[in-house]
């Protein structure tokens, strides 16, 4: 595919033309022409996605990395082309990336093969991953389920201690606090590039020059930047990063790993079985080199391949442009919603040194977030609802959901308009105002 | 602009009562407690059943007790149902929970027997928003663990 030279920006006209691209954005909802802003939860696909899933069934389909049959040979070669393109994608070298189910599983990944290193497993090239009482394992406060959860087992599992950075009052990261926090102790540092329910980029640069003086380990939950900007996890200098195939216009059921290669090579497997092993005995196996290690079983592979093909499209129009776009799209919506009497948002103000992306969770006094969000849906608006896995959040700013829309590339400024006039609309519909 | 679905939905009856909260306020002495959370969104209720102490045959349930935040329809929900339990025998408050999850499975096929469910009825507009069932069915689902608990 040749990638599109325009730098001309994204704007209404083009956003309607790329949805056109997107089947389902045509539909109804309620008698509604569907506004679609759960892109944060799940994208939409287009149809070129769509097409090379059906296509791979339709005549290639065949298990990767066996068989010696023509079709075999295909899918292999397909399945690892779009290792290559991901690895592209993200400025990686493609034995970098492995693929998972999605983005929670890469933690888990992550945190099992830590385990098994903590068990002894992997041999001396794993002890540097190995963890204990003493050690102590950091994330912060605004982190997704999945990047909170398997570090709270791998805490109980290894007698380390999990340790939270706290965020400042208006929704940031508090760098004094994880200055305070990552110390000689620290051994992995795992925070999320940009939180899915404040909306803001993270400071990584700060927080991986806080884990590399204490020589800790560094894991990007990208989930909700690599859909949304562009993406290079080697000039970020994390040490592993998770991001989900679905969220970036791909099916669900394929995520992707990255791990810096000597790392990779170096962590004992989580999944264990065919296809990741060099020689299997009774008793002992010996394994793969990475990405493959960490691959047992029958793979994904359409999936895989139509990942490959939504990187496509997103780079055929343009990462920096689509960055740009919805941070247009999320200003007018945070402005929007903030003239809104009696609405909240959570997360920072657009400001100098605050860079937002196209989404903003919110409350309105005196009316409860399921309440908000099928007064939305009634006039075909998705957008979620709840706490967005993200408990400990919404806690900390003193509330239990939220109503949260989320904008890609597809969306558009009378979208965003829309929103913002039905949530003005909530409180006299239930009567708080 | 609201459709009339929505409006159905929320009727003013469950409007008034996510407000007014009948039987808000857990009070002591009940034989039987019970903590629901809906783990999508959060919300939660915590229900206690109060039944008659003078050894009644057959067993009475004379009030419930509740507590608990969330959305207007779970919080109506909650309401409309301390209203319902008032000097029942154990018997007929498991059948009114049977009837209410009837109305809720029923994608809007049935009214409700108002003479059973009461203002409950109102409720029965939720029984077409498949995720919002969960939502009306808490503090029921509450009350039928409070009764097992025994």
């Amino acid at each position: 595919m040749t990638i599109t030279a325009t730098t001309t920006p994204i704007d209404d006209a083009e956003a309607l033309r790329l949805r056109a691209d997107f089947p389902l954005l045509g539909r109804q909802v309620h008698g509604e022409p569907l506004i679609y802003l759960d892109s944060g939860a799940t994208s939409q696909k287009p149809r070129s996605v769509i097409d090379v899933e059906r296509a791979y069934y339709e005549e290639t389909n065949a298990a990767v990395h066996r068989g010696a049959h023509t079709l075999a040979g295909e899918a292999t070669e397909l399945f690892e082309a779009a290792r290559e393109r991901v690895a592209r994608f993200v400025g990686a070298q493609s034995d970098e990336i492995v693929w998972t189910s999605n983005a929670t599983e890469g933690i888990n990944l992550i945190a099992y093969g830590i385990s098994n290193a903590s068990l002894g497993r992997g041999g001396e090239a794993a002890e540097r991953f190995r963890i204990g009482p003493g050690d102590e394992i950091v994330t912060t406060e605004l982190e997704h389920h999945a990047n909170l959860v398997p570090w709270q087992e791998l805490a109980l599992r290894t007698g380390a201690t999990l340790r939270v950075i706290g965020l400042t009052d208006d929704g940031r990261i508090d760098l004094d606090d994880a200055a305070a926090v990552i110390g000689e102790r620290t051994r992995v540092v795992a925070v999320a590039h940009v939180s899915n329910v404040l909306g803001a980029v993270n400071p990584v640069s700060q927080l991986v020059a806080l884990a590399r003086a204490e020589g800790a380990l560094v894991v990007l939950d990208a989930c909700q930047s690599a859909p949304h900007l562009p993406l290079d996890l080697p000039a970020l200098e994390v040490d592993f990063a998770v991001f989900s195939g679905h969220k970036m216009l791909a099916p669900t059921g394929i995520g992707v790993l990255y791990g810096r290669s000597e790392l990779l090579n170096a962590l004992p497997p989580f999944l264990t079985g065919g296809s990741m092993i060099t020689t299997v005995g009774l008793t002992e196996s010996e394994y793969l080199p990475a990405p493959l290690r960490f691959e047992a079983g029958t793979q994904r592979v359409s999936q895989a391949i139509a990942l490959a093909t939504a990187i496509d499209y997103l780079d055929a129009v343009g990462m920096d442009r689509i960055e740009a776009w919805e941070a247009e799209l999320g200003l007018r919506l945070f402005e929007g919603l903030s003239g809104v009497e009696g609405v909240r948002i959570l997360g920072p103000a657009p400001a100098a040194g605050v860079e937002r992306v196209g989404l903003a969770s919110f409350v309105v006094d005196g009316v409860h977030a399921h309440d908000v969000g099928q007064f939305l849906d009634d006039r075909g608006i998705a957008a979620r609802v709840g706490h967005h896995c993200a408990q400990p959040v919404h806690r900390r700013f003193g509330v239990t959901a939220t109503t949260r829309a989320s904008a890609y590339l597809y969306n558009t400024t009378a979208d965003i308009d829309a929103v913002v006039d039905a949530v003005a609309g909530v409180r006299s519909f239930f009567r708080v105002a | 602009m609201a459709s009339r679905e929505l409006e159905t939905l929320y009727q003013q009856v469950i409007l008034d009562h996510a407000k007014e909260k009948h039987g808000f306020g857990l009070r002591e002495g009940s034989s039987g407690e019970s903590h629901q959370v809906n783990p999508t969104c959060g919300d939660e209720v915590t229900l206690r059943v109060h039944r008659s102490a003078d050894g009644r045959d057959p067993i009475t349930v004379e009030s419930i007790s509740w507590e608990g935040q969330g959305c207007s329809i779970s919080q109506a929900s909650a309401s409309v149902l301390a209203d319902l339990v008032h000097e029942l025998p154990e018997e007929d408050v498991r059948a009114r929970v049977g009837a209410f999850r009837e109305l809720m499975q029923s994608k809007g096929s049935l009214e409700g027997d108002e003479e059973l469910l009461g203002d409950a009825v109102a409720l029965g507009g939720v029984s077409r928003y498949v995720t919002r069932i969960k939502c009306a069915m808490l503090p029921w689902v509450a009350l039928e663990h409070a009764l097992a608990v025994r």
